[in-house]
């Protein structure tokens, strides 16, 4: 398996998307231009110019055509996947932290850093289908229990009813996406013990899996919130994702950057780690990268995965025959 | 404040100040005026104690009983003794004097400054020979009641009855003969069956917080030591670890064993208050199966070391050395110029004297034999040379010894079975700026004990490690420059050369610093530990062939099980990350791997030495093949099984799985709709894959449109 270089930021990779006929990826870093590149070959097509800061998340509609980013520069901004062209842009007082578009893609939930004096929140706005008409609103404000915690990521959960949110509290937490009611909350016996910093859903929404840099990753139901597995790394996690095709989920993180000394570039374990999903058990790992991996993401044909890093490389697998043939 | 502040004040107050008569106010006594400060109250207690109770008072008996005329000279002398030992409060000495003849009574009462010099007032006077027929017995008067109380008539202890203790060596008799293992990791300390058919650990035994500091093993795995605030603990037992035995010794922070496990060193020192004083020693010998206390020693660091730059930070651990063998019959400390050996019968010196050996830097027993050995170096600027010396104990007879010129250090290694001294001699260049090493080899069963030279083939490599053959003839030394040293075997006897040292060959550019021979020997691992990374080679000493090249990533600690079968390396925390151990086989291959955060130790359980003969175990091992026959039928029979359990522990989380993934399916079957509401009518994924299905499915029907019957003429 060779992998695809993909030299295009200048700072630490932040996030990774495949679009969903998995032509497309976009990527963000901490440079202030998430990037589209096409997912079959590397190469870049375009660029999103507008934000002023780094930028940690996005999202891209089913239909390709609008992508939503979130950035440190306290905006979310719309885009016109075609053109490139800023559609609009969401104002908070904090920078904006996650984004994800709800099924049917006329919601989106946003959350935002503690900042100053402001708490950490979980915002929802509606997307219109004309740009023209978009209103910077928000439909709903969820205040997080613990204001002064980060919250890392929220996402919808089934038929938009719910979202499902974790942060540095080491809490997940199911809301209610109508009335804002806390649902319920993990629990702390068998929850993660440290920052909770990816979360990554399954394409039918019945489950999803966190990454923590308590050196796990676990899987929970997405309606109950019972823990299903949990996936011992041994080195923070800062990224996951699962496998649409197969039984695998794949788990990224390393040393922590700031840690990350002159030694060994293998002592910090920058490996994406494949594991059986339903055993637990690793089942090998792709090195590469020479700083921790903070995004992954399948495509969604399950043909090949791509991995971001703090090196500021995106690098993109596609799968040798005999990764499909994997038996232990 | 000002004083317009206080009339405000005042007025507030309803207070009018021409009635106040100011002089009449009485300060309570004291710099203080009795408010306590908080951070002075603990000084408070100890001064309580020096107040009130009577423990700084000693009790002086057996002196001799003088006329008034000499009452002040017997005084003076007493005032001598005792001001040396520590401060004689004003008037704290009293002797009494019988009022009838003038004569003193015999004995004295003496008040000191603090307890603690009481005390020591008392351990160092008690039995002082003042003359022949005057030997003080000093008490503290605290214990005078105590003393008083006891009673005239003997009685006789009740016999308790007889309680079978538990089988402490239980856990030989394992049914699979596995060995134990204890790793601390996070607040929990746990004991583990290795199960190398199993490929995994078998617990035996978990705590939380089981001990304050670290655990240790006794030398024939009989006990486990934990550490506490209050003192030591040993803990043992057939099944489970109970605890055998307590030892008190506040804030222990090393302990020890004699190698036959039959006494306990436990260690405390505390760093002095000025930093120029050297810190305050404690140590306490116990006998670790009755708990009894056998002897303590106090003192400075200094006189538990000898001080020079390592001696700073308290004592080099362990600081009492037991000699070899099972009997833990002597122990010697070594200090400035001194060598001291204790016997155990007594608890006491050797001849009640210590051995005298200026500039003595380094001791070393014999793993077996009374036999001391020990290295002075050079002195009077190499006018003196420098000096290795075997010592017979108890006789204190010379054995053997050798003068070495122009030597900047020595290290001594004995060999497992105290047939060989090994001693590595670091010698100046003809320019003493540089060194180059080589070895002195004593042949300590031979007669006149022989001593061989040894030079490596290149006289300038720097030995990095050096490491015996357990229980036999041959030796490991890594040797050259780093990054990449080679490794040199020898051995002490060979077919063609008899007695002489023989290099049986060097292994060129390895990856190693560290060596770590099995525990029966003929196996040896070549480890990089440090700067590389945790490089394993499995060598074969017999064949010098190598087994197998592995590495065990950062590993900072290898340990083989007492056994020889497997050797353990491991992460501990140290490093942030990968914290855990690792169990291989002794030829290399990986058997598993046990992750565990914050890994503190690792330690295999050890075993009392085998009771087969060499001539057994010998022709067991000729006969090898016999036996293994039948184990060879159980490891096959026990990896059956682990597969078929495998399988179905996989099986049942399969279909734990399919039945859970079932379940939400059927919902979100149900859900189905409303998806597709929500996106505007567009099918999901799914679903739009199963009409494309429908689409292809060909469908052929044929239609009957009309039936027509026609009549063909012929």
């Amino acid at each position: 398996m060779r992998p695809i270089l993909m030299k295009g930021h200048e700072r630490p990779l932040t996030f990774l998307r495949y679009n969903r006929d998995g032509d497309m990826l976009f990527s963000c870093a901490k440079d202030h231009t998430p990037t589209l590149w096409y997912a079959d070959n590397g190469e870049r097509h375009g660029t999103f110019r507008g934000h002023n800061g780094a930028v940690w998340c996005c999202d891209v509609s089913r239909d390709s055509l609008r992508l939503i980013t979130g950035s440190a520069d306290q905006t979310a901004k719309l885009w016109d996947v075609k053109t490139g062209q800023q559609l609009f842009s969401f104002k908070f007082g904090s920078p904006a932290r996650s984004v994800d578009f709800a099924l049917g893609d006329k919601l989106a939930v946003i959350t935002t850093d503690p900042f100053m004096e402001r708490t950490s929140a979980i915002h929802v706005k509606r997307i219109a289908e004309d740009p023209e008409d978009q209103v910077s609103d928000s439909v709903l404000v969820l205040p997080s229990p613990d204001g002064k915690k980060r919250i890392n990521r929220a996402v919808w959960g089934p038929l938009n009813q719910t979202i499902v949110s974790g942060g540095e509290d080491t809490v997940l937490r199911i809301w209610d996406a109508e009335t804002g009611k806390l649902l319920k909350e993990s629990d702390a016996e068998v929850g993660h013990k440290n920052t909770i910093t990816s979360l990554s859903k399954a394409a039918d929404d019945s489950h999803f899996i966190t990454g923590s840099l308590d050196k796990t990753a676990k899987l929970w139901d997405m309606r109950t919130l019972t823990l299903l597995k949990t996936y011992v790394s041994g080195v923070p996690v800062n990224a996951v994702s699962m496998s649409p095709l197969l039984d695998h989920v794949v788990l990224g993180g390393g040393q922590d950057a700031s840690a990350v000394t002159t030694t060994d570039h293998r002592a910090g374990k920058f490996e994406a780690k494949f594991y059986d999903k339903i055993l637990q058990e690793e089942i090998g790992g792709v090195k590469g990268h020479f700083g921790p991996i903070n995004a992954l993401a399948f495509n969604p044909d399950g043909k090949s995965f791509s991995s971001g890093g703090e090196d500021g490389y995106v690098r993109l697998h596609h799968f040798d025959s005999d990764y499909f043939n994997i038996r232990i | 404040m000002a004083e317009l502040d206080i009339d405000t004040r005042a007025a507030k107050l309803g207070i009018d100040w021409s009635q106040v008569n100011l002089d009449s106010i009485q300060l309570p006594p004291g710099e203080n005026f009795g408010i306590e400060s908080d951070d002075e109250g603990v000084y408070h207690d100890d001064q309580l104690e020096f107040d009130t109770g009577f423990g700084n008072i000693i009790v002086v008996d057996n002196l001799p009983v003088v006329p008034k005329t000499k009452f002040e000279k017997l005084e003076n002398v007493l005032k001598k003794i005792y001001s040396q030992l520590g401060a004689i409060k004003e008037k704290g000495l009293w002797m009494p004097v019988d009022p009838n003849t003038g004569m003193t009574l015999g004995y004295c009462f003496i008040e000191f400054n603090t307890p603690q010099e009481a005390q020591n007032a008392k351990e160092k006077t008690h039995g002082y020979k003042l003359d022949k027929s005057h030997i003080f017995a000093v008490n503290m008067f605290d214990d005078f009641d105590r003393l008083m109380n006891v009673k005239e008539e003997w009685e006789a202890p009740q016999t308790k009855p007889y309680v079978p203790g538990e089988n402490l060596q239980k856990w030989l008799t394992d049914e699979k003969a596995r060995d134990q293992l204890v790793t601390r990791s996070g607040p929990d300390t746990e004991v583990f069956w290795n199960d190398a058919r199993q490929k995994n650990t078998e617990l035996v035994h978990k705590r939380s917080y089981w001990t304050e500091s670290y655990v240790q093993w006794s030398p024939l795995g009989t006990y486990l030591v934990t550490l506490h605030k209050q003192g030591a603990a040993v803990w043992g037992g057939a099944d489970t670890f109970t605890r055998l035995m307590r030892y008190q010794h506040n804030m222990v922070k090393l302990v020890d064993f004699s190698p036959g496990e039959k006494y306990l060193v436990t260690y405390h020192s505390q760093e002095p208050s000025n930093p120029r004083d050297a810190s305050k020693v404690e140590i306490k010998v116990f006998d670790v199966r009755t708990g009894r206390m056998m002897r303590d020693f106090k003192g400075s660091a200094d006189e538990f070391s000898i001080g020079g730059p390592g001696g700073v930070a308290g004592a080099s651990w362990p600081v009492f050395r037991w000699a070899g063998g099972k009997d833990d019959k002597y122990f010697a400390k070594l200090s400035k110029n001194t060598i001291s050996v204790y016997e155990t019968e007594t608890f006491g010196l050797i001849d009640k004297k210590s051995i005298k050996v200026d500039n003595v830097v380094d001791i070393c027993w014999s793993p077996t034999d009374s036999i001391l050995s020990l290295f002075v170096p050079e002195q009077g600027g190499g006018n003196q040379p420098a000096k290795v010396a075997l010592v017979q104990i108890p006789s204190k007879v010379e054995l053997r010894q050798k003068n070495l010129f122009s030597v900047s250090d020595c290290k001594m290694y004995w060999q497992s079975s105290g047939e060989y001294l090994a001693v590595k001699v670091d010698r100046y260049t003809k320019t003493k700026k540089s060194t180059y090493s080589g070895f002195e080899l004593f042949r300590i069963k031979e007669r006149d004990i022989p001593i061989e030279v040894l030079e490596l083939d290149n006289k300038n490599d720097k030995i990095i490690a050096f490491a015996w053959e357990p229980k036999g003839h041959r030796f490991a030394v890594i040797h050259g420059d780093q990054p990449r040293p080679d490794v040199s075997f020898y051995t002490m006897k060979t077919t063609q050369h008899g007695g002489r040292v023989t290099k049986l060959g060097t292994l060129k550019a390895k990856q190693a610093n560290a060596l770590f021979w099995s525990p029966t020997g003929k196996y040896i691992i070549l480890a990089g530990l440090k700067n590389f990374n945790g490089q394993l080679e499995f060598f074969n000493v017999d064949e010098l062939e190598t087994m197998a090249t592995t590495e065990h990533f950062m590993a900072t600690d290898i340990e083989w099980d007492p056994t020889g079968r497997y050797v353990a390396t491991a992460v501990t925390s140290v490093h942030e990350m990968e914290n855990g151990f690792t169990i291989w086989s002794f030829n290399g291959k990986l058997l598993y791997r046990n992750l565990k955060d914050h890994f503190f130790q690792l330690a295999w359980r050890p075993r009392p030495p085998s009771f087969l003969s060499p001539e057994k175990e010998e022709e067991i091992a000729k006969n090898l093949k016999k036996y293994s026959k039948k184990y060879e039928l159980e490891d096959q029979d026990v990896s059956l099984l682990l597969s078929e359990q495998d399988r179905e522990k996989r099986k049942a989380l399969k279909e734990e799985w399919e039945k859970w993934v079932k379940q939400w399916k059927s919902l979100h079957e149900e859900e189905k709709l409303a998806r597709q509401n929500l996106r505007d009518g567009e099918i999901s994924d799914e679903e739009e894959e199963e009409d494309e299905a429908k689409e292809v499915k060909e469908v052929e029907f044929e239609d009957v449109i009309d039936v027509t019957e026609e009549v063909v003429q012929e």
